[in-house]
Parts: structure tokens; C-alpha cells; sequence
């Protein structure tokens, strides 16, 4: 066994293998596609995303859903991180009705499915509140995520020391000085690794508020399909650009965190 | 003496769910005086000298730090706390400022002292606890006992009029305690008022005033250095001391 290991680990049988594993999956897409009689037209595909003409670059369909999307996810975050930082300032305040207001929160966020969440927006809050589609998409996903933001929120503020504030306080800090000048600069660094990780969370959930026609990525790929037929093409280029965008996402923050680390 | 005693406790008792950690406690510090508290792990050193900068509240009893009551919410708590220096085992510095910016935040932020003033105040104190160099580093980049000296230095710049140490050298290592104590005994001997629970015994003959012993949540006897060293009053204190000293 542990020469078997050995062998596989090697860098060209690893790569070969890779390769294959790779090739076999494509292959029976392929010929899957190929049995259905599927009419692939990936030269259809590019200018739904740009086109280039005298006039230089254009985006296409896919490119103003994309900024849509990212829009919306942009809003929705910012409202999330306000509600997450209020909750998990209630949590953290000692005070009986703010604990009781935030699990009362949590719990049904926690336990309502987006989906119906984004409906009970759009359906019934919508006409009651004035919300545009918009509207309920961005409030649904800042409060849908607003909860995991405010448990990143209050495990990052309790991984600072308690010795800390002690020594804030034994300065003659009040606990809002305390929490500014000492907690929340130690905190941000424990704080920055789930945060990224729930923007691309939310990201990919905003896919969802196309089911009330939000013009964003995945409604303009849907869009682009009941138009062309071209089902595979667009879901793969779909996917693709959530998928550059997050990964960009990911890394742009891993420099940042290295600067944090070192700075 | 003219003025009032810095610290007035009468009775001061303190619970934890079912442990007593403090049992009618009374003890008066003069300005000026240096007090040393000691005693078996778990006799309430700690918690008797928390409560005197209210980081913890006396449950019963009545405290007076500085001529203002303390109680649970005390209004003036802020105020009092600049006037009472604190000195942690655990040194507990900011790590994400540097030296400089670890003394000079409670100035700026607390007593609203301007960047150029914080600064010369912080200054001048590193300069006493002997590591001006270290200003721009990072409190981890400094070994305990620079670390500590830090610490008295951040709780100075506070200009307090009491100092207390809990247990400041027990966390670090043999060759670093006596760093930290000289520093110490410069303040003590620049007429600071100082009350320091340590186990650090040639510390305590060499400043200490007085000689606090406490056991379980009491204080089991007060006397000046010469005599509880050589003869103290309980057997209690006689014990404890075979055991530190001993060996």
C-alpha cells in the first residue's frame, strides 16, 4: 500500500493521471452530447459577452448581467454586514431583550429556506412595503446572510483575549473605546478569512433572485437560452464566470491578508 | 499623616457561585506606602486587589479608592481607573500597536493629551523602565521581561497615583524577573504608592512596608517585613514562608 502511494505520488504519474481522469470526463460529456445529437455552437457563445466594433469594446448580455450581479451582490453585503454587526452587538450585550431579539432572529432566518425567503419578500412583504424586485432581492440575501455574518462577527470579537479588554479597562477605557482602539483592529485578522468566504457564498446564492426576474447573471443566461437553444454553451459560460469572478475574489483577499499578517 | 489613605477596604467580602473569594477583607493604604500581598494560590491576592480598580465588585463591604466609593456601576469607575495604574501577570499589551502606540493610546484616547504630548509622555517613561530602543517594535517582538517593563510603563504613562502588580513576574522566566523587579523597585523608591501581590520575597524585604498574608479569602496577618520574615505571628504564615523560602 504504502509503495502504491509512492507510486501515484510521483509528479508524472500524478499528472498523467490527472490528465486522464480529466480527459475521461470531458470525453463522455462529449460523446453524451454527441449521442443526443446536440449541435454544439460555441461561436455563438462570445457575443453574448463582448463584441468588439468601431466602436471598441462592447459588453454583451452576459457582461451587463454580470455587473448586475455584482451590484446586487455589493448591495446585499454591505446590508448584511450592518445587520450582522447589529445582531451580533445585541448578542454581545449582556442585555436580556437584545440576546432574546437576536435568537429569535437567527432562528428563523436559520430555519426559513431562501427560496421561500426571497417569495415572502417579494409576494407579501413587496406590495405591503413598496419593494421592488430589487428591493427584495437585495433585502432577502443581506438578511439571509446577515445571520452567518453575525456569528463571524461575535466568534471573531470573543477570539481577542479577555485580558484585553482588562487592560483597556484598566486604563480608564470606556468599553466603546475599548472595542474601537483594542478589540475590533485584533479581530478584523481572525474576521477576514469567513467573511471572504461568505461574499462568495452570497454571490453564488444571488443566482437565486432570478426566479423574480432580477436581471442579473442567471436570468440573462436564461434569457439568452430560451432565445438560442444553446443550453450547454450558456450554463457552462454561466458557470465559468461566477466561477472567475470568486476565484478573483479569493485571491485579492489572500494578498490582503498577507498584508495584514505582515503590516 | 495629613492626607487620607489611598485605599480604605472595610469588610469587603466577594463570592463566586459557591467559593468565597473573598471574606470581609479590611486593609488601608497610605500614599506613599508600599503594601506586598501573598498567600497560597487560591487565598484571593488577585481578587482583593481587582477589586481596588474595579475590575472586579466587591459584593458586600464598603471600598474607597482614592477618596470615591466604589460599587457595582460606579459613575466615576472611568475616572478612577486613570488614577489607579494596573499591572497584569499576563502583561497583556496591545499586540496590533507597537510600544510607543501601546503607551501612548491611553493618554491620547482617554485623557485626550495631543499625538506630540502622548508622545514625550511615553518617551520619558520608556526611558524609565530602560528600553527607549524598543519604541517602534511589536510587543511580540520583545522577550517577557521587556514586555512587562511595557506594561509598567503604559500603566505610568497614566500618571496614577497608585500602582498595583498582580503577580507581575510569575509569568516569566528566572532570568527575566529581576529586570522587571528593578524596575519596580526604582518606582518604589521614587515614593510611588504600590500595592503588589508577588511571591517574590527578597522584593518584598527589600520595599515593602508592610506584609500582607492572606488564606482563603482572609487576611490572616498584617505586619511590617522584619517581623513577619523572621517571626511571624500565625502558624499559618510560618508555613506558607518554610514553604517559599525553604528550598
Amino acid at each position: 500500500m504504502i509503495r502504491l502511494r509512492r507510486i501515484l505520488n510521483l509528479r508524472v504519474v500524478a499528472i498523467a493521471l490527472y490528465l486522464a481522469i480529466m480527459a475521461t470526463i470531458i470525453w463522455a460529456s462529449w460523446a453524451g452530447a454527441q449521442r443526443m445529437g446536440y449541435n454544439w455552437q460555441w461561436y455563438r457563445v462570445p457575443q453574448y459577452l463582448y463584441t468588439l466594433s468601431d466602436d471598441g469594446f462592447q459588453p454583451g448580455e452576459l457582461l451587463i448581467g454580470l455587473w448586475a450581479s455584482v451590484k446586487l451582490s455589493t448591495a446585499a453585503f454591505a446590508l448584511a454586514v450592518v445587520l450582522g454587526g447589529a445582531i451580533a452587538m445585541l448578542r454581545l450585550s449582556g442585555l436580556i431583550v437584545g440576546r432574546g431579539l437576536a435568537a429569535v432572529y437567527l432562528e428563523l432566518i436559520r430555519n426559513i429556506p431562501l427560496l421561500v425567503l426571497l417569495y415572502l419578500f417579494y409576494y407579501v412583504l413587496g406590495p405591503i412595503f413598496g419593494l421592488d424586485r430589487w428591493g427584495a432581492a437585495i433585502i432577502t440575501l443581506a438578511i439571509f446572510h446577515s445571520a452567518l455574518i453575525s456569528e463571524i462577527f461575535r466568534a471573531g470579537i470573543n477570539s481577542v483575549a479577555p485580558g484585553q479588554w482588562e487592560a483597556a479597562a484598566a486604563i480608564g477605557m470606556s468599553r466603546g473605546q475599548a472595542f474601537r482602539h483594542i478589540i475590533i483592529p485584533q479581530s478584523v485578522r481572525f474576521m477576514l478569512p469567513p467573511l471572504t468566504g461568505e461574499v462568495v457564498h452570497l454571490i453564488k446564492s444571488s443566482a437565486i433572485v432570478s426566479v423574480i426576474a432580477v436581471a442579473e447573471l442567471t436570468t440573462v443566461g436564461r434569457n439568452i437560452i430560451s432565445d438560442t437553444y444553446m443550453s450547454f454553451e450558456i450554463w457552462f459560460t454561466v458557470a465559468a464566470v461566477y466561477l472567475v469572478l470568486t476565484l478573483l475574489l479569493s485571491f485579492g483577499v489572500s494578498v490582503l491578508e498577507r498584508r495584514f499578517k505582515t503590516g | 499623616m495629613t492626607q487620607q489613605p489611598v485605599i480604605i477596604a472595610q469588610d469587603i467580602s466577594k463570592r463566586f457561585n459557591d467559593f468565597q473569594a473573598l471574606d470581609r477583607v479590611s486593609l488601608t493604604v497610605d500614599p506613599g506606602e508600599r503594601v506586598v500581598i501573598c498567600g497560597p494560590s487560591g487565598s484571593g491576592k488577585s481578587t482583593l486587589i481587582r477589586c481596588f480598580n474595579g475590575l472586579e465588585t466587591h459584593d458586600d463591604g464598603k471600598l474607597t479608592v482614592d477618596g470615591r466609593e466604589m460599587s457595582e456601576g460606579s459613575p466615576h469607575i472611568r475616572q478612577l481607573r486613570q488614577d489607579v495604574g494596573m499591572v497584569f501577570q499576563q502583561f497583556n499589551l496591545f499586540p496590533h500597536l507597537t510600544v510607543l502606540e501601546n503607551l501612548m493610546i491611553g493618554p491620547r484616547k482617554v485623557r485626550g493629551l495631543s499625538r506630540h504630548k502622548a508622545e514625550e509622555l511615553a518617551r520619558t517613561y520608556l526611558d524609565r523602565v530602560h528600553i527607549p530602543e524598543q519604541a517602534d517594535k511589536k510587543p511580540e517582538q520583545l522577550s517577557g521581561g521587556q514586555q512587562q517593563r511595557v506594561a509598567i510603563a503604559r500603566a505610568l504613562c497614566m500618571e496614577p497615583r497608585v500602582m498595583l502588580f498582580d503577580e507581575p513576574t510569575s509569568a516569566l522566566d528566572p532570568e527575566m524577573i529581576g529586570e522587571v523587579l528593578d524596575v519596580m523597585v526604582d518606582l518604589a523608591q521614587s515614593g510611588m504608592t504600590m500595592v503588589v501581590v508577588t511571591h517574590e520575597m527578597g522584593f518584598a524585604r527589600k520595599v515593602a512596608d508592610r506584609m500582607v498574608f492572606m488564606e482563603a479569602g482572609r487576611i490572616v496577618e498584617i505586619a511590617p517585613p522584619e517581623k513577619f520574615f523572621s517571626n511571624p505571628e500565625t502558624r499559618r504564615a510560618q508555613r506558607f514562608l518554610n514553604q517559599i523560602l525553604g528550598h
